[in-house]
């Protein structure tokens, strides 16, 4: 329904003005630490092979394209961020829009803000320490931060659900959410086991992480995503994430260096999307090539500034804090 | 046989769960950054107006519930059914003592009702904000208390029993708000 207001921006003034500040503070942050900014292609070629992410997809045609030729807008900006890293970058961070089609919600909108940021030299435990300096200090007259919170994603799990994540079967999963925490899920595969896992942690463990910042580490091999698999029993994912008053705002890895490891998990990723219907999207090859010269020993994380905002602000969703949300877009 | 897939659901949208009839209340997205994304969805179902929720994964479909809600005339019951008909078509529809519920005892002969059909039958019976009902059985009442203070118990009509001020008499037809069951007034001729 249109109305003739509908072209006002829904985020009040003092959230746009906040947003500023927060993005003056952030590039303060990181001009003292001597890291550099960035930009890199929202348009590319390839695009990521994540099952569980859906790329916006559009065409160019003109000068170089005697056909219309696809080009994904990005998801993330890891993949090139990654070859100018390999080139010789040093530490480098970038604050741009990310696309993800498909995700709408009160946490959610299809087009929203990252912070991007790589650290040369440093692992995931080092980064989550920056990750802590950097929030503390851009929500500092804000949002004080009291309590700060780290978990093993298996301790996690043991603690507020009283299962081992790594050992229980899908039938436990499945009838412990419903049993003891009347969570039913419908069309969830018997042999996806990562997805009932992450119905655990949307629906039961999330809400009862509590105020402040909390960092989760050490997760199961299976959702390593991008980040390195450290041997062990069992081996567990250099990956962490960063919650804040329960709510999800970041994602960090120490970032995979291995080039045939990446394309076998790109080739995994492939098969799961044409296994689950998604179309079969180009890897990124540039990335590949770029890993097998060598990218330097680095961790790397992706911080979402909307929803940071949306906690700075008080706000009860993510759209509160946008000028222009998707749906008045 | 119609269906939804999640992208569609909002509240009020109905589907069928577990063979019955359901309606959305609330839908929620909820997908973690590297991971599974979900549609958590309270959901009444019709039959037996219990809340319930349910996850689903995001994609999935569910089958349509054929549900629809239309204001239908009520014209008597017969000791087991109470019947209703259409005002524009004439036809006559049955409700069953499940689909009137609490309705029951506030439906007065020619009222008009919202029903709410499924597949084509009443499933459920919401009777009008304010109906009129003569008292059948009350205390005799006292004259010029006006006090509003105490009051006594009511019988209409229907059978219904109210909560009346201490002035009211048998034969009196009195307004009553059907959503709280309580006396608004007497009827003004």
């Amino acid at each position: 329904m249109q109305t003739e207001s509908d072209w006002r921006p829904l985020a009040s003034l003092d959230v746009l003005k906040l947003r500023a500040s927060i993005l003056a503070r952030i590039r303060e942050f990181f001009t003292k630490l001597d890291v550099l900014e960035v930009d890199t292609p929202v348009l590319s070629r390839a695009a990521t092979t994540d099952p569980a992410l859906c790329s916006f997809k559009t065409v160019y045609s003109g000068p170089g394209a005697a056909k219309d030729e696809p080009r994904y807008l990005h998801t993330s900006p890891e993949f090139p961020m990654k070859r100018l890293l390999a080139a010789g970058s040093g530490s480098i961070y970038q604050i741009c829009k990310v696309f993800r089609n498909g995700e709408s919600g009160i946490r959610h909108n299809p087009e929203f803000m990252l912070l991007e940021w790589y650290r040369t030299g440093f692992d995931e435990l080092e980064l989550m320490e920056e990750v802590q300096r950097l929030v503390t200090d851009v929500l500092t007259d804000v949002m004080p931060i009291d309590t700060i919170q780290h978990w093993c994603y298996r301790d996690l799990f043991v603690e507020m659900a009283a299962v081992d994540p790594f050992t229980a079967t899908v039938a436990e999963l499945s009838g412990l959410l419903q049993s003891r925490y009347g969570v039913t899920a419908v069309g969830l595969a018997s042999d996806d086991r990562d997805a009932w896992l992450d119905l655990l942690m949307t629906h039961v463990i999330e809400p009862r992480l509590g105020n402040g910042l909390v960092f989760i580490r050490d997760y199961p091999a299976s959702q390593a995503a991008l980040a390195r698999v450290r041997p062990g029993d069992p081996p567990v994912a250099a990956r962490f994430e960063v919650y804040l008053n329960g709510i999800e705002i970041a994602n960090g890895f120490h970032e995979l260096a291995d080039a045939e490891e990446q394309q076998r998990r790109f080739e995994r990723e492939l098969q799961q999307r044409c296994k689950a219907g998604s179309e079969v999207v180009t890897m990124d090859e540039k990335l590949l090539s770029a890993l097998r010269s060598g990218l330097p020993d680095c961790a790397g994380v992706a911080l979402g500034l909307d929803r940071l905002l949306m906690l700075a602000s008080g706000s009860r969703q993510v759209q509160d804090v946008l000028a222009f949300p998707f749906h008045m877009a | 046989m119609a269906s939804y897939s999640t992208n569609e659901f909002k509240g009020g949208l109905k589907i069928m769960l577990d063979g019955d009839p359901c309606a959305i209340i609330e839908n929620e997205f909820v997908k973690p950054g590297k991971g599974q994304a979900f549609n958590r969805v309270k959901i009444r179902n019709l039959k037996t107006g219990r809340v319930i929720e349910r996850t689903f994964k995001s994609g999935e479909s569910v089958e349509a519930a054929d549900v629809m809600d239309i204001d239908l005339q009520y014209l008597y019951n017969d000791g087991e059914f109470w019947h209703f008909m259409n005002t524009d078509s004439f036809e006559q529809l049955a409700a069953s003592v499940e689909a009137v519920g609490d309705a029951a005892k506030w439906l007065k002969e020619q009222d008009m009702c919202a029903v709410t059909l499924w597949n084509g039958q009443p499933l459920a019976v919401t009777p009008p904000n304010f109906v009129m009902l003569a008292v059948t059985d009350t205390d005799p009442g006292v004259r010029g208390d006006t006090s509003g203070g105490g009051g006594k118990p009511a019988t209409l009509e229907t059978g219904a029993v109210v909560r009346v001020p201490l002035f009211i008499d048998v034969g009196e037809i009195l307004k009553i708000d059907t959503r709280t069951g309580e006396y608004v007034g007497r009827a003004k001729e």
